[in-house]
């Protein structure tokens, strides 16, 4: 199959995602039991709350990286599995330290066993051009800042070209401006993905979500919120939007004070 | 600077030789002074030089053949769990026999000729190798393992692409263990009994009371271990180029 450079994400249908009624323990305490969510087919889906409250936990019962209780559900709307249909995003950007930025975007496809040819190749490298290291392609990891490794990290989520994408705090390890300028290039370059997107920041959330949840209390439960007007990624200096973040902070603090 | 300070530390040790046989008077059969060393090397430069490369071969085939055994023995283990299960506890087991005592034993088995001095540095190679490689092996960093998962990569692809190359940096260090001691199971072998060596040599010229010769051995003994370690770092930090390293003196 041979992919144009301009295929991202969207270029494969989006579906809907529901956990039903998950259950998990974390340490010998439920951390959630009986937790609803619906992730809607193609739109970006934020995920706030404390530390240690099971956002990361929840994400990765999603992708599959840990047993929920039995009766957990994850369905996807096409009735196809979840197994090979994500792409995941982590805090730490993940890239093997041994390959160069082209190799890491690549890393999928290689383990995969997929045969390399040049147009995937092609791809790959403009993947890199695309988050603005078109001139990186051969460097290693170590030779990159943090915030050029976890554009490295975005290129080969994108490289992936799942419906549903997966990010744990993705861009919370960068500094404010390189943060502020990832965003904008997620939201751009995923659109039309399904996203599900952990996150403790809440000017990141109310800037790129479609659907809001917040994740409280113990065992955790997730609370629906009303989303700014907009479409994302959002100008954070639009009116309404400091009244919002100033309301989210109220609302994580109550949670946490519930939780201690 | 690094030759320059080598340079001086051999030179410092010299002058601390010297300054021995100075202050003590120890007779010469018992401490050579550096010069009729000097001149044991020279006079007997072509017998050096012939033990020397027996010596030399020992240790290289022991270091392959301990290196790929060790290597293999950890890939085993991490790729197949009753390996592990039934292979570790045995190696650990085998570390309470000290290699010194076998050889006598593989001497009987192998004869006077290599095989049982490439044995024994294999035997002494075989051990850092497997256990820092698997070790290795043991602490990929789980976020990899994570993303391979979620990339769909099957077991052995995981193994073959992510554990064995962020196993190498440990791998180096153990190949590193392993090159500095493998002489040791080189001599010991030919100490036990063996036709050709620097062991030998020793063994040969301690009999005639020739000291100086016996110090030329040693001397070329330790050439040989410096120059293997410093051979073995060199293409090691090539290899593992990737792997940054930090110097705890810095901190």
């Amino acid at each position: 199959m041979r992919v144009s450079p301009g295929a991202t994400a969207p270029s494969i249908a989006a579906f809907s995602v529901t956990v039903h009624a998950a259950g998990l323990d974390f340490g010998g305490a439920p951390l959630f039991e009986a937790l609803d969510l619906k992730l809607e087919a193609g739109s970006w889906t934020c995920l706030l709350g404390p530390s240690g409250v099971g956002k990361t936990s929840l994400l990765r019962l999603i992708a599959g990286l840990i047993e929920p209780w039995p009766g957990s559900t994850i369905a996807c709307s096409d009735g196809g599995p979840i197994a090979g249909r994500i792409a995941y995003m982590a805090q730490q950007d993940l890239l093997l330290p041994w390959l160069s930025a082209l190799d890491n975007v690549l890393l999928g496809a290689r383990l995969r066993r997929e045969t390399i040819d040049g147009a995937i190749r092609e791809r790959a490298r403009w993947l890199l051009a695309r988050v603005g290291l078109a001139e990186k392609l051969a460097a290693l990891p170590a030779s990159l800042s943090g915030g050029q490794r976890q554009r490295v990290a975005l290129a080969r989520t994108l490289f992936e070209a799942r419906p549903l994408v997966l990010m744990d705090e993705p861009f919370s390890a960068l500094d404010a401006i390189t943060r502020h300028q990832l965003q904008a290039l997620g939201a751009e370059l995923l659109h039309g993905a399904t996203v599900l997107h952990v996150t403790h920041d809440p000017w990141e959330a109310l800037r790129l979500a479609d659907r809001l949840y917040v994740m409280s209390g113990a065992p955790a439960r997730l609370g629906d919120l009303v989303v700014p007007p907009g479409a994302p990624p959002r100008d954070v200096a639009a009116a309404g939007l400091a009244a919002r973040h100033a309301e989210l902070l109220t609302l994580l603090a109550a949670g946490l004070r519930e939780a201690a | 600077m690094a030759w320059v300070r080598g340079i001086v530390v051999v030179l410092g040790l010299v002058a601390v030789w010297q300054a021995v046989i100075g202050l003590t008077g120890v007779p010469e059969f018992i401490l050579p002074p550096p010069l009729d060393v000097a001149r044991a090397l020279a006079a007997d430069a072509s017998l050096l030089a012939e033990h020397s490369a027996v010596t030399l071969a020992e240790i290289l085939i022991g270091l392959a053949c301990g290196a790929a055994l060790g290597a293999a023995t950890a890939l085993a283990m991490a790729a197949w769990r009753p390996a592990r299960d039934w292979i570790l506890p045995v190696i650990v087991a085998s570390q309470a026999i000290p290699v010194f005592a076998l050889a006598p034993i593989l001497v009987l088995w192998l004869g006077f000729d290599l095989w049982p001095k490439i044995a024994m540095a294999t035997l002494i190679i075989y051990f850092p190798v497997a256990s820092s490689f698997f070790d290795g092996l043991r602490r990929t960093e789980p976020g990899y393992l994570d993303l391979a998962r979620t990339m769909g990569a099957a077991r052995g692809t995981m193994l073959r692409r992510i554990r064995v190359p962020a196993a190498l940096p440990a791998l180096a260090s153990g190949l590193r263990v392993g090159v500095a001691v493998a002489p040791i199971g080189a001599v010991v072998g030919e100490w036990v009994g063996a036709s050709a060596g620097l062991g030998h040599l020793m063994l040969h010229a301690k009999a005639r009371v020739e000291t100086p010769r016996m110090f030329a051995a040693l001397i070329l003994l330790a050439v040989i271990g410096v120059a293997l370690y410093l051979a073995a770092d060199w293409l090691l930090r090539r290899a593992v180029a990737w792997h940054t390293e930090s110097n705890p003196a810095e901190d």
